[in-house]
């Protein structure tokens, strides 16, 4: 039995200090007050002082309360009976279930040894065209959402989650609202899923310091299931909430703050979690998709800002919506090239165009007028939010690209999509010519003039390898000429 | 000798406050006991009989009452034959061993000797018996991989010393001795292949400093021709996340004109430098024609490994540049990002309780960037030839606004600033480079007044750009708008460049000379265009024939072909021309017919018709304002 202390000599915000001896740091503690029992990690250590930050948070603690040292780390039960369960920050059941406690691991493990690890190489698919087509998702990838409060981010969460084909689901909530841990523990009951996850919930009820550990203990049941093989998918939202818990307990600290009352450290805090995400050569995985509420729809805020500096990439959620713009997987190019080889094209394609529908949208509010080409991109740009933007759209890739195909031609004629001719003429839906009308002829016919020159040109060029080029040309470089004069030749005919 | 120890007083965060019995060293490194770990630490700040150690690990678990060991000696690196192709942490332990021995994960208080002592070396000797050398003079050399290697007088030997012995041409160990000195007094010194500096004081054994006048081509057009880098300079890239910086140094540290780079991964993502540590041994180095990795070492101190040895990454990274730079070697030092780095310093700073400066950074701030920076340079050696660390960091601004400490400390020391912008990057116009906004005091090998007119250009066309905002392209004249196309023209075809592209990642010397040599031409040149639809199709015509002439190998035929065609549309609507005044080239007359007719053509459509391709030509010019209020980003 370890011995008790009870001489608690300063109690400020969620941190006490108590007078003791042979305590390591980052032990936990046991406190007992009236309220209860809490745990308590060691933050801190001065000669015999010993600073607590309290989890239950340090209300109704009295100076004469018990403290006891339990001589370990922050751990974590790790079998799979953690299955189905759901647990609070401390790891505490809030599912009536039994308590765990065999098989522990610590939490806040070391990190992964870079020359272990791996390039990126295969695709979450989510059944989200804006993920699947134009922003990937890759197995290890670390993705933030950013989005302003209230948008249905949790949703999106919960859909990727279910859609994804992934061993285990790990949830972390931090500051979650209470409707928001049921809406999540529902749907995935509904869809079957509950048995394949793990939650750890701190609602926005919770004391602030277990709301830091939800984190850690997320990732430390991920890595202990990934090194046995399996494909876990970790969500964590909101990590603003954790961010701000973070700061709160630094204020409390008398820390100095760097950046809008928020810690020096955060960037290294931040990291510490999202560098977790990995995927272990011959062994399992972890991809991490968290939320970044972005206060004031501000990404400059220190929170989206560390963030953006950490993951690769984020998808940007705005009006119920993934952004086109804003949103960037940065490993995207690491598996969109092996999927189906019109991706990288229809991805292209399909955004340069909305660029310009985008452009034509704020013509019109300016009110220039619209001349036809506006008005086939006024088609096509609503088409694209309707059919491909919206959230509730849930088609498999394959099916995506197929659509995008099929908008696209609904709108335009080949040619004005600036799609190369032999994507063309292998993609492009047979009998389609929606995208003209009968004034049309005429203008085409000339342009088949223009395109000879550049058809001359562009043989010349003899440029191979493509893919790439457009992708890291296309935003600038307008819907280019048309490839070939052979397919004008057969368009106007 | 019996050990210094001390035991722990207190510990905040990876900061210990030691009691200790003796004395202590400044900055000496010490080891905290735990169980069977040892946990490195550096003293760095003492008070009275307590010294406060930066811990370069985790402190979990750490006890007040724990043994602290003080070893005397700085914080220092291993120099020698086999840095090359290796990959260390902060600290210069081998990763790859490191894994080997530990699996998946690091283990704290783990190191490995980062030099291998099983190695054979293939030693010769140059230095001869009764010799005068000082520090840093060859004693001899081994092949390392395409360089010589040179053994030398370790740097801390001050003064002189006479050889008496040379180990003679053969295979040795790094720990064999190669050589036996004596100093004035008589006293005799055993020298072996490996020595010890410490990672904070510059190694100063060379002759004298020289001011860095040599363009460093880095094949990266829009730096070497707008914001050119020196041999021996400084260069700083600030830009928000997402703008490039990584892409951009992974780029130069794939092309540039070097012996050696060093990439020094500073708190920033893991998954990065795997992309180096996997592609470079199969990229082959065009001037070598061996893999990439034989000229490259890699410090990777990332951001969820310990902040201390982030801190300490740099001077390690720097220290090893330097060495290599003492055989009269170009070494380039890439940093990604300089900003972790003062992250890592504020961390401590803030454990020390000193007052803080500006958004929290400790005051010596900028004296610790600025003598970061101070270890680039062009030297001349004992024996007369040159070397050079050139060092380019990237720095990570919060909020991506320049206006904060570290951009504005390293802005103050380094010679060349390479600004990303978040416009051009949303805009997709890479490498984002403001070349309006960035600076260089370097000299470019373009020439210069040809530089001043196409800056002249970009300056204009951006306060075109401005004017149309507001009165729109119907209130803008004809001339104004040609030069606002021209200046679009320049950042397009020349300022822009394919990162993935084989042939445009990388524009030689001679080959920027020439095409911007073309390019001013066509800037110059008066064009005769009716109106501004003519003018824009007319500059879109000779866009895409630009573009794909970059994409031409240098002085193929296609690469001729595809300037012929660019000067012939030029020239059919202005004076320039037909041939350059560089080069003669041979086209077949087949094609200069073809090429003729087609051309005037679309000369014919440009100007007459109102059509939708044409309408989308329009858009382009607008695409950049509007992007930005889309928020846009890469796709
Ligand atoms: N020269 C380029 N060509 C094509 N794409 C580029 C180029 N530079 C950057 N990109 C795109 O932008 C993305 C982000 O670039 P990069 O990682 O270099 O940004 P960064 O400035 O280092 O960001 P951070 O500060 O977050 O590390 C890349 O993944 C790539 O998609
Ligand atoms: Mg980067």
């Amino acid at each position: 039995m370890r011995k008790v202390y009870s001489r608690i000599i300063q109690i400020s915000g969620d941190v006490i200090t108590v007078e003791a001896k042979g305590v390591a740091n980052r032990e936990l503690a046991e406190i007992t007050t009236s309220r209860g029992k809490s745990l308590a990690q060691v933050i801190r250590l001065d000669g015999d002082k010993v600073y607590l930050q309290v989890f239950a948070g340090s209300r109704g603690v009295s100076t004469g309360d018990e403290v006891r040292f339990l001589g370990h780390r922050m751990q974590v039960s790790f079998s799979d009976d953690l299955l189905g369960r759901i647990f609070n920050g401390s790891g505490i059941p809030r599912d009536n279930g039994p308590a765990l406690a065999e098989n522990v691991v610590e939490i806040g493990g070391p990190s992964v040894n870079p020359a272990k690890r791996i390039i990126p190489r295969k695709m979450v698919r989510t059944g989200i065209p804006m993920i699947d087509v134009f922003n990937s998702l890759v197995v290890s990838q670390k993705l933030p959402i950013f989005s302003v409060a209230g948008e249905p981010y949790n949703e999106l969460l919960a859909r990727i989650a279910l859609q994804a084909e992934v061993d285990i689901i790990i949830l972390g909530g931090m500051g979650l609202k209470y409707d928001d841990y049921l809406y999540f523990r529902d749907t995935l009951e509904k869809y079957g899923a509950l048995s394949r996850s793990i939650f750890f919930v701190h609602t926005a009820a919770d004391p602030t310091v277990e709301c830091t550990m939800v984190p850690d203990m997320c990732l430390a049941v991920a890595e202990q299931f990934a090194v046995t093989g399996k494909a876990i998918l970790v969500l964590l939202t909101d990590m603003t909430n954790f961010a701000d818990s973070l700061k709160e307990i630094a204020i409390t600290m008398e820390q100095v703050p760097s950046n809008r009352g928020y810690p020096g450290d955060l960037y290294s805090q931040l990291a510490a979690r999202y560098e977790k995400a990995v995927d272990f050569e011959g062994s399992g995985s972890i991809t991490i998709l968290a939320v970044t509420t972005m206060p004031g729809d501000d990404i400059t805020h220190p929170v989206p800002d560390n963030t953006g500096y950490i993951t690769e990439g984020q998808l940007y959620l705005k009006n119920g919506r993934i952004e086109p713009f804003g949103s960037l997987s940065r490993l995207k190019q690491q598996v969109n090239d092996k999927t189906r080889e019109d991706h990288r094209t229809v991805m292209n394609s399909m955004i340069q165009l909305y660029a310009d529908y985008k452009e034509t949208k704020e013509k019109e509010a300016m009110g220039f007028q619209m001349t036809r080409w506006d008005r086939k991109l006024l088609k096509y740009g609503e088409m694209f939010e309707k059919k491909m933007m919206d959230l509730s759209v849930n088609i498999p890739l394959e099916k995506a690209l197929d659509l995008g195909w099929e908008i696209m031609a609904d709108c335009f004629t080949p040619q004005e999509t600036g799609i190369k001719t032999e994507m063309i003429e292998k993609f492009w839906p047979q009998g389609r010519n929606e995208g003209r009308d009968v004034e049309e002829e005429g203008e085409d016919a000339e342009e088949a003039g223009a395109a000879e020159v550049n058809d001359v040109l562009e043989v010349d060029s003899g440029r191979e390898g493509d893919e790439i080029v457009e992708e890291a040309l296309s935003d600038d470089s307008v819907p280019g000429p048309p490839e070939s004069a052979d397919l004008v030749t057969k368009e106007v005919n | 000798m019996s050990v210094r120890t001390g035991h722990i007083a207190g510990i905040n965060g990876n900061m210990l406050v030691v009691d200790f019995a003796d004395f202590v060293v400044q900055n000496e490194v010490a080891y905290a006991l735990t169980g069977k770990e040892r946990l490195k630490s550096e003293v760095i700040r003492v008070r009275g009989k307590k010294a406060e150690l930066q811990v370069y690990e985790n402190t979990e678990g750490l006890k007040v009452g724990d043994p602290v060991e003080f070893t005397g000696e700085l914080l220092a690196v291993k120099l020698g034959p086999g840095l090359l192709t290796q990959i260390f942490d902060g600290l210069q332990n081998p990763l790859p061993e490191i894994a080997e021995k530990c699996g998946f994960f690091l283990k704290r208080g783990f190191y490995i000797e980062p030099l291998s002592d099983k190695k054979d070396w293939e030693f010769t000797p140059i230095a001869e018996v009764n010799q005068k050398v000082r520090a840093g003079d060859y004693l001899g050399k081994v092949p390392e991989g395409i360089f010589d290697h040179y053994i030398m007088v370790p740097f801390e030997m001050r003064g002189e010393y006479e050889v008496i012995s040379v180990a003679a041409k053969g295979s040795y160990k790094i720990t064999d001795n190669i050589a036996e000195l004596k100093d004035s007094r008589g006293q005799k010194y055993n020298i072996n292949m490996i020595q010890v500096w410490p990672v904070k004081i510059p190694i100063a054994a060379y002759r004298e400093k020289l001011k860095p006048e040599e363009p460093l081509v880095t094949k990266v057009r829009i730096i070497d021709t707008m914001v050119p880098i020196a041999r021996g300079g400084t260069y700083c890239i600030p830009g928000p996340f997402g703008a490039g910086k990584t892409v951009l140094q992974q780029i130069t540290s794939r092309n540039a004109e070097v012996d050696i780079v060093i990439i020094a991964a500073c708190g920033e993502r893991a998954g990065e430098v795997v992309e180096t540590l996997k592609e470079f041994p199969k990229l082959i180095d065009p001037r070598t024609e061996k893999p990439l990795i034989e000229r490259t070492i890699i410090i990777c101190n990332t951001s969820s490994m310990p902040v201390a040895a982030r801190e300490s990454s740099v001077y390690t990274a720097v220290t090893l540049a330097e060495y290599y730079r003492q055989m009269g070697l170009n070494v380039l030092l890439l940093a990604d990002s300089t900003s972790r780095w003062a992250q890592a310093m504020r961390e401590m700073s803030g454990r020390l309780e000193e007052i803080p400066g500006e958004e929290a950074f400790p005051a010596y701030l900028e004296s610790r960037i600025a003598s970061f920076y101070e270890r680039a340079g062009i030297v001349r050696l004992n024996n007369g030839e040159l070397g050079s660390v050139t060092i380019g960091g990237a720095v990570s601004p919060a909020g991506g606004n320049f206006e904060e400490p570290v951009t504005q400390a390293t802005l103050k020391v380094v010679g060349a600033f390479l600004g990303l912008s978040r416009e051009r990057s949303d805009a997709r116009r890479y490498p984002s480079i403001d070349v309006l906004d960035s600076w260089s005091k370097y000299k470019s090998f373009v020439d210069p007044e040809q530089i001043a007119y196409a800056r002249g250009l970009l300056v204009k066309s951006a306060e075109v750009d401005q004017m149309m905002k507001v009165v729109g392209e119907e209130g803008t004249s004809l001339a104004d708008f040609i030069d606002y196309l021209k200046g679009e023209y320049i950042d397009e075809v020349y300022l822009q460049q394919n990162a993935y592209d084989k042939v445009d990642d990388a524009t030689s010397e001679d080959r920027q000379k020439y095409v911007f040599n073309v390019l001013h031409e066509i800037l110059t040149a008066r064009l005769k265009l009716r109106d501004k639809d003519a003018a824009r199709s007319f500059f879109h015509e000779i866009r895409q024939i630009f573009r794909n002439w970059n994409s031409a190998p240098w002085e193929s035929d296609e690469f001729k072909k595809l300037e012929k065609s660019l000067r012939k549309r030029v020239a059919e609507i202005s004076d320039l021309p037909i041939t350059g005044s560089g080069r003669k080239d041979a086209g077949e007359s087949g094609q200069e017919v073809r090429n003729e007719k087609d051309t005037e053509e679309a000369e014919d459509n440009g100007d007459a018709k109102e059509n939708g391709r044409d309408t989308k030509d329009k858009k382009t010019v607008n695409k950049k304002e509007t992007k930005d209020t889309a928020r846009s980003g890469p796709v």
